[in-house]
């Protein structure tokens, strides 16, 4: 995903002289193919993150369209006060690009999680949040971000996906992205632990339970309509991320839910628990160890339909028998 | 070659007191004593060394003046009105319920204003991106950020100094208003500068020390910038917290104190004296 990004990066500059990309003394093998076609287009700013951000601000305040790329945290919490101070109030034209969402640097430990970024991101006003859950899709929405105004915060993972794109299909920003059609539960993921849910899913199918999937990359601004068509048309909702359970993707769906007064028959969240992990582990791993791969996804759908959460499905044609029962 | 605008700057300055005075007094704010002491170096630079234009105050090769010391934002308010770039009557909104000019300097809705601060150690930062727009437009306008002595206490003001000297940013100019008195205590007291121009120096920035209430020595230093081509220049301007208001010049408490009753009667008498 993050070659992708580049990629992606090199070929928009190409065509714009005031894009500029400044690293924080990260990316090794990576951006130097970027750097070495456009040098002026191109930045170092050494182990200096505070400085980098406020120094994208000021180009950005002085016309150029400027992207700050690090590892995980230190394009954010590092540096969060010149985030919101100067990039999110003053409305900059500043992408803040962190590689190695959640677990994607899983053998280096604690420090290298990035697991409150999506909830501290999203609560910063002018602040989009985009967490891409395929590599084309990466593709797709950095050049929604390149074509529009204001800050964002894109979270690229380790994980590559690794679905490809069906014909004619594109992503778009802020728009979810129905990946498969189902009528009983809808899951929603944000980051490549999308994969996760497209496993459970198919394991589900072989038990009878008929998945919905969206692929909600846009964390913020967030494809409400398609929340609350989950629940009007699935019933039971089931969010899926590689972040804290707390003010993440199940936050802002639960938010969505609850301001419009629409109850999901049932909804569970697989996220990570409230603590820090002292376990490293490559991703796939982790995401077994706390919980959350598709084995998960799965467990906790079966152990809801189990409690007794009805199936949308079932409801439907239980309401239209009692119905007709009565007439 | 002359400096671009031509005030009275010594005039200008003296305006920018008695409004200075007027609205924290009015909005019962703090900081008085820290906007006094920035009120010579605003007016030089807007009354002279800034090339900016209030009919045309977003003209893409203006100078940009960032104070990154927010907390002294009444000065600039007061300089920016009393040089044209709004309605000086605008200034009795300082502070008040419901107004954009808050205590900490903010840019939204208010014409010339370059960037909100009120956080220390992000202005010279800002600026510093601005100069290397510039530099790497082949634009010639300049970034100004006047500091204060207390924020070279952050880390992030040390993170712009190595770097505009790596990336010879010679567009770019720091002025730091040096009185020597943080917040709570002296600078010496809290947490030592001492040798500053030194540090600068050794960072790689050249170098200009001057009485920073003195307008001619002000003028001269802003008049041969920058001060060695290929590098940043540093203004250390050496200065009196509450300068201008005897009773307040040198008191900690005016950090915080704002002037009312009969020491605001005072102050306006002293700053509209003749001698002042």
């Amino acid at each position: 995903m993050r070659d992708a990004f580049i990629e992606t990066l090199t070929e928009i500059a190409a065509d714009d002289p005031r894009v500029m990309l400044i690293t924080g003394d990260l990316g090794f093998g990576v951006i130097d193919r970027f750097a070495a076609r456009f040098p002026s287009q191109f930045l170092n700013a050494g182990v200096a993150e505070q400085n980098m951000t406020s120094i994208a601000c000021g180009m950005a305040l002085s016309g150029w369209r400027v992207y700050t790329y690090s590892i995980a945290n230190f394009p954010t919490l590092r540096c969060l006060e010149q985030v919101r101070n100067d990039v999110c109030y003053h409305n900059c034209d500043v992408t803040i690009v962190a590689v190695g969402g959640g677990f994607s640097y899983g053998p280096l430990g604690m420090s290298h999680f990035a697991t409150e970024d999506l909830a501290i991101m999203r609560a910063l006003p002018n602040m989009r949040v985009v967490a891409p859950t395929e590599t084309w899709e990466a593709q797709d929405l950095v050049r929604d971000i390149a074509r529009t105004k204001g800050p964002a915060y894109l979270r690229i993972d380790k994980d590559a996906g690794g679905v490809a794109r069906r014909d004619g299909e594109r992503a778009h920003l802020g728009k979810a992205r129905r990946v498969r059609d189902g009528a009983d539960v809808t899951l929603i993921a944000t980051g490549a632990i999308l994969r996760e849910a497209l496993v459970a899913a198919e394991r589900l199918a072989a038990q009878g339970v008929d998945c919905r999937i969206e692929a909600m990359h846009t964390v913020k601004p967030l494809d409400e309509a398609a929340i609350l068509a989950a629940a009007r048309e699935t019933g039971g909702i089931v969010t899926i991320e590689e972040h804290s359970r707390i003010g993440g993707l199940k936050g802002a769906v639960a938010e969505t839910l609850i301001t419009a007064g629409v109850r999901a028959s049932f909804f569970r969240s697989i996220a990570l628990c409230d603590a820090f992990p002292t376990i490293v582990g490559d991703q796939a791993y982790l995401r077994g160890r706390y919980g959350m791969d598709a084995k998960a996804v799965e467990a906790a759908i079966v152990a809801a339909l189990a409690e007794g959460a009805p199936l949308a499905r079932l409801a439907a044609q239980a309401k239209w028998e009692t119905a007709g029962e009565g007439a | 070659m002359p400096l671009p605008r031509n005030f009275d700057t010594v005039a200008l300055a003296k305006r920018i007191r008695l409004d200075v005075v007027r609205m924290t007094s009015r909005g019962r704010s703090s900081h008085v004593g820290s906007a006094l002491s920035i009120a010579d170096i605003v007016a030089t630079l807007y009354g002279a060394a800034l090339d900016v234009d209030p009919a045309h105050p977003k003209k893409p090769d203006r100078d940009r003046f960032v104070l990154s010391k927010g907390h002294a934002g009444a000065a600039v308010y007061a300089a920016l009105a009393e040089t044209g770039f709004f309605d000086p009557s605008l200034l009795d909104q300082h502070y008040q319920n419901g107004s954009i000019f808050s205590g900490h300097v903010s840019h939204k809705g208010v014409p010339g204003v370059e960037l909100s601060t009120g956080a220390l150690g992000h202005g010279l930062n800002v600026a510093t991106g601005m100069a290397l727009a510039a530099k790497r437009a082949g634009e010639r306008w300049r970034a100004v950020a006047l500091l204060s002595d207390g924020e070279c206490d952050e880390g992030s003001t040390w993170e712009a100094a190595m770097f505009a000297a790596h990336h010879k940013l010679d567009n770019l100019v720091a002025v730091i208003d040096y009185n020597k008195l943080q917040s709570l205590a002296s600078v010496a007291e809290t947490l030592a500068l001492e040798p500053f121009a030194d540090k600068w120096r050794a960072f790689g920035w050249s170098i200009a020390e001057v009485d920073g209430h003195d307008h001619p020595q002000l003028l001269a230093a802003f008049d041969r910038l920058p001060f060695a081509q290929g590098r940043p220049s540093l203004v250390i301007a050496h200065t009196t917290k509450g300068k201008g208001v005897s009773f307040m010049e040198n008191e900690v408490a005016w950090h915080y104190r704002a002037p009312l009753g009969a020491q605001f009667e005072a102050a306006i008498a002293e700053l509209e004296s003749p001698d002042a």
